[in-house]
């Protein structure tokens, strides 16, 4: 299903885990330096209420007096997890888009303040890449470097996953439960045994 | 070797955009056997797709284009000390050119050399060797399969898990469980048993040099390397960690000795953007063969 801007605290509550998404809007990436900024009271010379934050350090290329991005896919998101919630509420994020998921304080503040984690593929920073149309602007390059600078990119069906809605369910949390239980399963049956 | 940056170049550049065929033909049987509309096939197709454009493209596999490592085989009296300094070259044309991401942060300051260059990066591991050939592989392993790989000492109490294969058993399972979908996966493991902290998790790296469809050597290594990768896929993690049945394509298991008083189980897990290549040099430094 189509996300498109503007990024509705109505649009997200209608969301659910599972649902496959193509984004088409704007993006800010933002990652681990910009994450602990925000968290020790870094200002932005931009609002990012109703925006969609993307944990990626792209590769980007100066090309024709422009930039562009030749690779972007996702880190892993499980690093911001001791400042996500907070800047969801102070900044009003409405989406995070990442890797590998996130814990149960973020998943709490997606359900408090309307806000949804999505999975992209891990690794697909060609399929990804081609979904960015445009780079619109870049912040914080002098201070962080290329990979953890914002980048604020123009993107056209990009492809992501709902892993963590804002109703309190997390495809991670349940994934991780499964096979937490089928491990001890396994571990007792007699086969385990080389 | 007036020819061998411009082949590490090329070396750089191939295995940034280019999966080797054995990681393709693991990863093309993962992604048949994710059921169809399933999440694991969704992940599976779109990294399916993705390997076809960076292949195309020369563009990187992934943006992470991980801590660039080279294990090079070298007769004796080869000169490192050259090799190192045109390897330098190759690696900040190649980053300039865009095969490669500005990856090397200075730890203290948080500062970008933007050239991939700097304490420790990159990584050179030499080998002298009897043959008259230089051979350089080259690993490109990004953070999020790096920050995934663990080490443990036994007996681990937590794990219940002992000083035998059973243990090692439970070890390696653990890991592929903490990793869920965060290293990326359907990875491969990469696996030392015994050595010290540092020996340990630089042999388990080592063993993702081998390919995928080899064996282990060592009759037990062998069982437990198919062991693991059966018992692995019956976790339901599956690609990314959507859930599914494909989580691990590989186990390479090796062993070093030990001390008596420590027993370390190291694993190197890697991502499914298993990057990977090989070249073999002539005396001019020119590419004679690939190894992948």
């Amino acid at each position: 299903m189509k996300l498109e801007i503007p990024f509705t605290e109505e649009k997200m509550r209608a969301l659910h885990v599972g649902d496959q998404v193509e984004i088409s809007g704007i993006l800010y990436t933002g990652r681990d330096a910009v994450h602990k900024y925000l968290h020790e009271g870094g200002k932005l010379p931009f609002s990012l209420k109703d925006q969609i934050i993307y944990h990626c350090g792209p590769v980007v290329i100066k090309e024709k007096g422009g930039w562009k991005v030749t690779a972007a896919g996702p880190t892993t998101s499980i690093r911001e997890e001791p400042y996500q919630a907070e800047i969801i509420e102070k900044f009003g994020i409405r989406g995070v888009i990442g890797k590998g998921g996130m814990g149960l304080k973020t998943l709490k503040a997606c359900e408090q303040y309307g806000c949804i984690y999505l999975h992209a593929v891990g690794g697909a920073a060609q399929v990804l890449a081609r979904a960015i149309k445009k780079v619109r602007g870049v912040y914080l390059l002098e201070k962080f470097g290329g990979p953890e600078a914002i980048w604020e990119l123009e993107v056209e069906n990009f492809s992501a996953i709902v892993t963590m809605d804002a109703h309190g369910k997390s495809l991670h949390e349940e994934v991780l439960t499964a096979s937490r239980n089928r491990l001890k399963e396994l571990l007792s049956l007699p086969e385990f045994k080389l | 070797m007036k020819d061998l940056k411009k082949s590490l170049l090329e070396l750089l550049r191939k295995t940034s955009s280019e999966l080797p065929a054995d990681v393709q033909k693991a990863l093309q049987k993962g992604t048949r056997a994710e059921p169809d509309n399933s999440r694991g096939q969704y992940a599976m197709r779109v990294i399916q797709e993705n390997i076809q454009i960076a292949c195309d493209t020369s563009l990187p596999l992934c943006q992470d284009t991980g801590m660039i490592t080279f294990y090079i085989h070298a007769p004796v009296g080869f000169d490192q000390i050259a090799f190192m300094k045109e390897a330098k070259k190759g690696v900040a044309e190649a980053t300039k050119i865009g095969y490669l991401r500005q990856n090397s942060v200075d730890s203290l300051t948080g500062f970008n050399s933007g050239t991939n260059l700097g304490p420790g990066t990159p990584v050179f591991h030499f080998d002298q060797w009897k043959k008259k050939s230089v051979e350089v592989k080259l690993i490109l392993k990004g953070g999020g399969c790096e920050n995934v790989s663990a080490q443990y000492s036994l007996p681990d109490n937590r794990l219940s898990a002992g000083r035998d294969l059973d243990g090692v058993q439970k070890c390696l399972l653990d890991a592929v469980l903490q990793a869920q979908g965060k290293g990326c996966g359907p990875g491969i493991l990469g696996v030392c048993i015994g050595g010290d902290r540092a020996t340990g998790y630089e042999h388990a790296k080592i063993q993702l040099l081998r390919k995928l469809d080899d064996a282990a050597e060592d009759p037990s290594l062998e069982k437990l390397e198919r062991h693991i990768v059966e018992m692995a896929n019956r976790l339901g993690i599956g690609p990314m960690g959507f859930g599914g049945k494909t989580t691990l394509l590989g186990v390479k298991a090796s062993r070093l000795n030990r001390l008596p008083a420590s027993f370390f189980v190291s694993i190197s897990y890697m991502c499914w953007a298993y990057r990977r290549q090989g070249v073999e040099l002539d005396s001019k430094g020119s590419i004679k063969k690939w190894l992948y």
